[in-house]
């Protein structure tokens, strides 16, 4: 397939992930307003006033209220989105676990804010990491760019028939949502084309007949029904059969996409850059991967053999990928944007340190936490990591596992 | 948790029931049930509008109020609201 012509258009994050639910053919956009998200809510209420798409757009009074009413509207058929942050999203936590559980494919933008106290509007990932264990797939983008094309993606991944998970699209607060960014869009129909309609699949009922997978007058269905003891645990075991599929299903999208784009993101799953040879690699998500790409330059422009590894999926954890992204590196830093209080560092680490376990990879692997509630993360704070890691690989021995940058003492 | 039940390979995905909740007989959870007394009720259809069950119908042929005793689950509601304390929450 040849690459589609494409528009180039300055857009902020926000505005970016709005452009691609435009183009994505979504039945129904329920919403509360959140800072950093509030564009993106408000640009799609734009595009609706404006009779641009013909999606039907609920005002709600709280997040909770918001993705119930994408849960339900998912339940019927229907392709939903919502977006939120930081405490909105907390306000889901609830409706996050029933929106997996019934398997509705709902997706979602997070821009990823701190949570208070005290209060702050800026970047962290406290708000989505605190989410991992609900049963979402979770996308972290690097730039608005990446917001864009992962936005569409996530529909077709979440819709798949084997997979039916609601899917998150994280992008960076004010890094992304709020800097203007030449992002290149598709035609409309081609994003049409490439996101379909949303199929509905066909399951087997109690009763041995074939009906569809949603709430339907002529199938009359209880949909989330009281599951005690007896069945429960399987509903849960689907769950993690369903994620199971899911690096697959991610990688496949991500090829069909880059056929229609041009771009790439490493393989859908992770990103490795100047990772072939490295010796000393860092780890991270999100934004920071971008100013660490141009630290690697430098450092790689005076000989220096430093890589970088990128989760683009957190969920589903890309464990096998990342193992042997990292087999022949020495000293590897994770970067982590969030903390788990009274943990042995933040929950990055915490699986990838889990991951080499089980490759018997021993190499040392430390951890610095950065970056809280919108810290800026500068070139030189990323040089101080690579220097640090430098030392590791001549002495073998990590001084000190976990520790914080860019903090005063 | 018997042998029996079906594995998580063979169970249709997230609990889902293709049987409507109107199935689920709730009535029996009941131990007072609501009666109404018809020369108070002056049919202000309150009760109707605050029974969190659905179960109280207006019948428009009897000109009356009736529960719906299969759903119904004796929660009192309605005698609680009745303006004109019509409904008595008598012990099954």
């Amino acid at each position: 397939m040849a690459i589609s012509e494409q528009k180039m258009l300055a857009l902020n994050g926000d505005e970016a992930v709005a452009y691609a639910v435009k183009q994505s053919d979504v039945d129904v956009v329920a919403a509360y307003p959140i800072t950093p998200q509030t564009i993106i809510v408000e640009k799609f209420s734009e595009y609706v006033h404006d009779g641009e798409v013909d999606t039907e757009f609920v005002c709600v009074e709280s997040e909770h209220s918001a993705l119930t009413a994408c849960l339900t509207a998912a339940a019927t058929g229907a392709r939903t989105f919502t977006a939120s942050a930081s405490a909105g999203l907390a306000l889901m936590h609830e409706i996050l676990y029933v929106t997996s559980g019934c398997r509705a494919p709902v997706i979602m933008a997070v821009t990823n804010r701190a949570l208070s106290a005290p209060i702050n509007i800026h970047c962290d990932h406290a708000d989505s990491m605190v989410e991992r264990d609900a049963g979402w797939i979770q996308i972290y983008a690097e730039n608005s760019q990446e917001a864009y094309d992962s936005t569409i993606q996530a529909f077709r991944i979440a819709e798949q028939p084997d997979i039916l998970l609601p899917a998150m699209v994280m992008l960076d607060a004010f890094f992304l949502t709020h800097t203007l960014e030449n992002v290149k869009v598709l035609a409309d129909e081609t994003v049409h084309k490439f996101v379909g309609t949303r199929k509905i699949p066909l399951v087997k009922s109690h009763e041995h007949k074939m009906v569809p997978f949603r709430l339907d007058p002529e199938n009359p269905a209880t949909m989330g029904p009281l599951d005690l003891y007896d069945y429960y645990f399987e509903h849960k075991r689907q769950q993690e059969e369903a994620m199971g599929r899911a690096p697959k299903i991610v990688k496949q999208v991500h090829d069909e996409y880059a056929e229609i784009s041009g771009r790439r993101y490493g393989n859908g799953l992770i990103e490795s850059y100047h990772m072939e040879d490295a010796k000393m690699a860092t780890i991270c998500l999100g934004s920071t991967a971008g100013t660490t790409k141009t630290v690697v330059d430098q450092l790689r422009a005076n000989g220096k053999k430093a890589g970088l590894l990128r989760l683009r999926t957190y969920r589903p954890f890309p464990k096998q990928d990342i193992a042997n992204a990292l087999e022949n590196v020495e000293a590897i830093a994770v970067m982590d944007r969030s903390h788990s209080f009274g943990a042995y560092g933040g929950p990055i680490f915490h699986e990838i340190r889990h991951v080499l376990y089980d490759s018997q990879q021993h190499h040392p692997v430390v951890n610095y936490i950065y970056g809280l509630g919108g810290r800026d993360m500068p070139q030189h704070l990323i040089h101080q990591i690579y220097k640090d890691l430098q030392e590791i690989v001549r002495t073998k021995r990590a001084e000190k596992p976990v520790q914080f940058i860019g903090l005063r003492e | 948790m018997t042998s029996q039940n079906k594995g998580w390979k063979e169970l249709p995905i997230a609990g889902v029931c293709w049987i409507p909740s109107t199935e689920y007989k709730t009535g029996d959870w009941r131990t007072f049930k609501p009666v109404v007394d018809t020369e108070k009720c002056t049919l202000c259809l309150l009760c109707h509008l605050y029974c969190p069950d659905g179960a109280i119908k207006w019948n428009s042929q009897a000109r009356a109020i009736e529960f719906d005793y299969d759903h119904c689950k004796g929660c009192g509601i309605c005698a609680e609201e009745c303006p004109v304390e019509a409904i008595e929450m008598v012990r099954e």
